[in-house]
């Protein structure tokens, strides 16, 4: 026996992470980290959150109010052989992004989950809360982000509405840490005005989203009632980034991961476009809009893109009376995942150039592959305290009405 | 202080103990007879890294006129993915194949007597 102390080390449960992983056993190195950096004192608030309601989808047809689509859906949930969830789109088989395995929690989550007194994903949000050490959740569905290319545009009002009943009655009031933000069908703008009468005032609902992915141009005359009962009710309105291989403009791209990081960010550069040229910040300048899931470095680029030509071509966009970075980043508000942090010197001009001590809120896409934890922010070197409190969860606390006290135990 | 992990015979090729030393969290792993040992603790984000899958390197091979075909898996290299968000890491080196100066942090490893040893 040598001199040197020794003692036997422990063995981790899970040596291989996978689908049954519990998420509080795989997210305890953020948990930790949280600890470390003493953020259970901090309101840490996650924009940007998911659910798979696809898995609940049998339950969700319940919901849809049409007695001849829903006989429809149940029967088809019923006897169809291999059916994919009742009327969502999309291209089922193209999910690559857990890279062929190699990012489990994409693909599922299998972990068992013993409480049956509230819906399992309640669980799951919880335990995702939990690892991350977070206050409040927003959770996001998946799939149903792709119905704003749905065929039949009826068909998104249908699911819009089913899955928010569905969502109201599951998650939200099982768990008043849970919000969401109201999906409206945007293909439909006087179903989004019906959507808002309905629902906006359900406790949970905190603000309204619009999924990005779709062919609709934000500044229609149709959609100005929507905003203007948006602005009244203070609701800011989410555009909520999405991909879509199918776009012609993404066709030659054959890769996931050139698609996935092009298409996550063109739809969302499309409709800034649209809302700032077409001066949608000087019609409603109450309106808060906030836009989602595509990363930040876009928003500088935009910015120098837009100043550029409009100062050469004023006379098209006469409604703005300011340069349009001046409205993206006054008016608008951005989440921060996936934050490109690879080249800290952009950043840091990206973080200055859209004000990010009051405009950018922490968001983590959990369980996405992409997801960022709290750490993302809190270790920034460049931005003081304030602002990092500000980020994580202040400046979501002021935009949404949430209380500012951290209700988390970590 | 140092950690006993397992006897050396207990890991075969391609297996792997991941322990915990008081907190510290490290990974011991046998690649083509040799053993490795790297703290769990992805440069990325701090995630899980030694508890992540292990793949065989893929590669592209391209042919002599510019073209390319079919992926395929290098046999010789081994790969440990990060779970969190799928960066990969040699198991040999610890490097990432795509930027090398992005790597693991080896954690201390001694064979004595035919048992394996980490210090954290
Ligand atoms: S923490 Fe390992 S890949 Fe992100």
């Amino acid at each position: 026996m040598d001199a040197i102390a020794t003692k036997p080390a422990e063995l981790l449960p899970t040596q291989e992470a996978s689908v049954h992983t519990n998420t509080r056993e795989l997210l305890d190195h953020a948990n930790r980290d949280a600890k470390r950096r003493g953020l259970e004192d901090w309101l840490i608030v996650d924009i940007d959150a998911h659910h798979v309601e696809s898995v609940s989808w049998n339950q969700i047809v319940h919901y849809i109010e049409d007695p001849v689509q829903r006989a429809a859906a149940l029967d088809y949930h019923k006897n169809r052989v291999g059916a994919p969830p009742y009327g969502l789109s999309g291209d089922l088989g193209l999910r690559y992004q857990s890279v062929g395995g190699r990012i489990p929690h994409q693909d599922d989550q299998k972990e068992v989950v013993e409480d049956k007194s509230v819906h399992r994903d309640v669980t799951l949000t919880r335990r995702a809360m939990e690892g991350l050490a977070v206050d409040y959740m927003v959770v996001f569905p998946t799939p149903m982000l792709f119905l704003g290319l749905h065929p039949q545009t009826r068909m998104e009002v249908i699911l819009a509405r089913a899955y928010t009943r569905w969502t109201i009655d599951n998650l939200l009031r099982a768990d008043p840490r849970i919000k969401t933000f109201l999906y409206l069908p945007f293909n439909e703008p006087d179903e989004c005005v019906r959507m808002i009468e309905d629902f906006a005032d359900e406790p949970g609902i905190i603000g309204l989203t619009v999924p990005s992915v779709r062919h609709k141009p934000v500044h229609h005359n149709a959609y100005m009632k929507v905003y203007a009962m948006a602005e009244e009710r203070g609701l800011p309105v989410a555009f909520h980034a999405g991909y879509h291989w199918q776009d012609q403009s993404l066709a030659t791209v054959n890769q996931f991961l050139g698609m996935h990081a092009l298409g996550f960010v063109w739809c969302n550069m499309i409709h800034m476009t649209n809302w700032v040229l077409n001066g949608i910040p000087e019609r409603f300048p109450g309106l808060k809009s906030l836009w989602v899931e595509s990363g930040l470095a876009w928003v500088p680029f935009l910015m120098q893109r837009l100043d550029d030509q409009f100062l050469m071509r004023q006379s098209e966009a006469p409604l703005l009376k300011r340069l349009p970075s001046e409205y993206m980043s006054e008016h608008c508000f951005y989440t921060s995942q996936p934050m490109e942090k690879t080249h800290p010197r952009a950043l840091q001009s990206t973080f200055e150039m859209i004000k990010a001590e009051t405009q950018l809120l922490y968001s983590s896409d959990w369980p996405h592959f992409d997801f960022d934890t709290p750490g993302t922010i809190a270790d920034i070197p460049f931005i003081d305290e304030q602002a990092k409190r500000n980020i994580l969860g202040l400046n979501a606390a002021r935009l949404f009405n949430l209380p500012t006290e951290p209700v988390k135990r970590l | 202080m140092r950690y006993y992990v397992a006897e050396e015979s207990e890991i075969g090729d391609g297996e792997r103990r991941v322990v915990s030393c008081d907190g510290k969290e490290i990974g011991v792993f046998r690649v083509k007879g040799r053993l490795f040992a790297w703290h769990n603790r992805c440069v990325h984000q701090n995630g899980p890294v030694c508890q992540g899958r292990i793949y065989n390197r893929v590669v592209e091979p391209v042919a002599e006129d510019g073209t390319t075909r079919f992926q395929e898996y290098d046999a010789e290299t081994f790969h440990l993915v990060c779970p969190w968000h799928g960066y990969e890491y040699d198991i040999e080196t610890g490097q990432h194949p795509g930027n090398p100066r992005v790597r693991l942090r080896a954690a201390k490893l001694e064979i004595e007597d035919g048992s394996i040893y980490v210090s954290a």
